[in-house]
């Protein structure tokens, strides 16, 4: 139980079926488990980490590899994406071929609306999270504040956003 | 219901078979940059023409609905769809081979240079930027719930739990989830 690839597996392995919403509504837990219960790492590394999955290719899921291999190197990262992944995609699988029975049955519309609010909410927790191990000075804000303005206003590419945003911190602008 | 059922649609297209679907997804892990799903769909849709845009939105349904990375599940069904059990794990494996390559060469990276002062820096920024891209998607998520107050005390709620109280996800979910999924289907039409 003390090994932390064992702990960090059984983590991942819970987290799989509770990630209505995907990879960014269960950053809350892993982000408690990780930094606040098991000081595995600091809130700036998890956010550095995160960050660093962002800006790489692939889906947003590639930060629970990112956190496995901090913690535990190649064999962290390759069994933590397999246990979160693993589950879930089980389940994919067998609903997959019965998904058109029930695609319009009035219980599945009612459990999708439902977990709209809390999916919601896990989202926004884990803003809140990231921006406050973010947030390390008034331009570290300033910077955050403005890229939310600019996602939410244009169609400007993401990756030009974040290397802008690097760039920015590179050179002293920012932090 | 105009659509033929799921079971119907496979077997009415030969599709892609096991390389096929490894080399798509692939593709798709590749280049998902700064986003998976738009390429997913290019990939699927438009270039391979495996699904029409009706049965990949019909997937995607699906895919969110369901617990899991949207992308992830999104290759489990597809794979599954053309040929069962061995096109899921194709798919799947196409699909995270190289970002998982990517992701350990970037941490290997990261450990080696994250003390050097330039670097820190520009993590800095960086980090900051992803900050902002959670919270434009929560922001979006949430838009639709404006002015729906049951469902706002239900979002702020999840917040005050999860992110003020810290308490454990797979406490706090499931009695979060089936208290909403109640209270909107009672009280909400």
């Amino acid at each position: 139980m003390n090994d932390p690839l064992v702990r960090l597996s059984l983590l991942f392995l819970q987290m799989s079926l509770l990630a209505f919403g995907g990879a960014n509504t269960i950053l809350p837990e892993m982000q408690r488990q990780v930094v606040e219960q098991n000081h595995m790492m600091d809130a700036h590394t998890f956010a550095a980490l995160f960050a660093l999955a962002q800006a790489a290719p692939g889906p947003n899921m590639m930060v629970v590899s990112l956190i496995g291999w901090h913690v535990a190197g190649l064999g962290g990262a390759i069994l933590t994406i397999v246990c979160v992944v693993a589950p879930s995609s089980v389940l994919t699988f067998l609903v997959a071929g019965v998904w058109y029975r029930f695609r319009d049955a009035p219980w599945r519309k009612a459990v999708q609306k439902g977990l709209l609010p809390v999916t919601a909410g896990l989202l926004l927790s884990s803003a809140a999270l990231l921006i406050k191990a973010t947030t390390l000075d008034l331009s570290l804000g300033l910077l955050t504040a403005g890229v939310t303005v600019l996602l939410l206003t244009t169609k400007v590419h993401p990756m030009l956003v974040l290397g802008g945003a690097a760039v920015l911190g590179a050179v002293g602008v920012v932090g | 219901m105009a659509d033929p059922p799921y079971a119907e649609i496979s077997t009415q297209k030969s599709g892609p078979g096991i390389a096929g679907i490894f080399t798509g997804f692939f593709m798709v892990g590749v280049r998902g940059f700064g986003g998976v799903l738009p390429w997913a769909r290019r990939t699927m849709v438009e270039e391979r023409q495996w699904l029409t845009a009706t049965e990949f939105a019909e997937i995607l349904g699906l895919c969110q609905f369901l617990p899991g990375g949207n992308i992830i599940n999104v290759s489990v069904a597809v794979g599954a769809r053309f040929r069962g059990a061995p096109g899921a794990v194709a798919a799947l494996l196409g699909l995270m081979l190289a970002p998982v390559a990517i992701v350990i060469g970037l941490g290997a990276m990261y450990d080696q240079f994250a003390e050097q002062p330039v670097v820190r820096r520009a993590f800095a920024g960086l980090a900051a930027a992803a900050s902002a891209f959670v919270l434009t998607a929560s922001l979006k998520i949430a838009a639709p719930l404006r002015g729906r107050w049951l469902a706002m005390a239900i979002t702020v709620a999840t917040f005050v739990a999860i992110a003020v109280l810290r308490l454990p996800l797979p406490l706090a979910m499931p009695v979060l989830a089936a208290v909403s999924i109640l209270a909107l289907w009672r009280f909400e039409k």
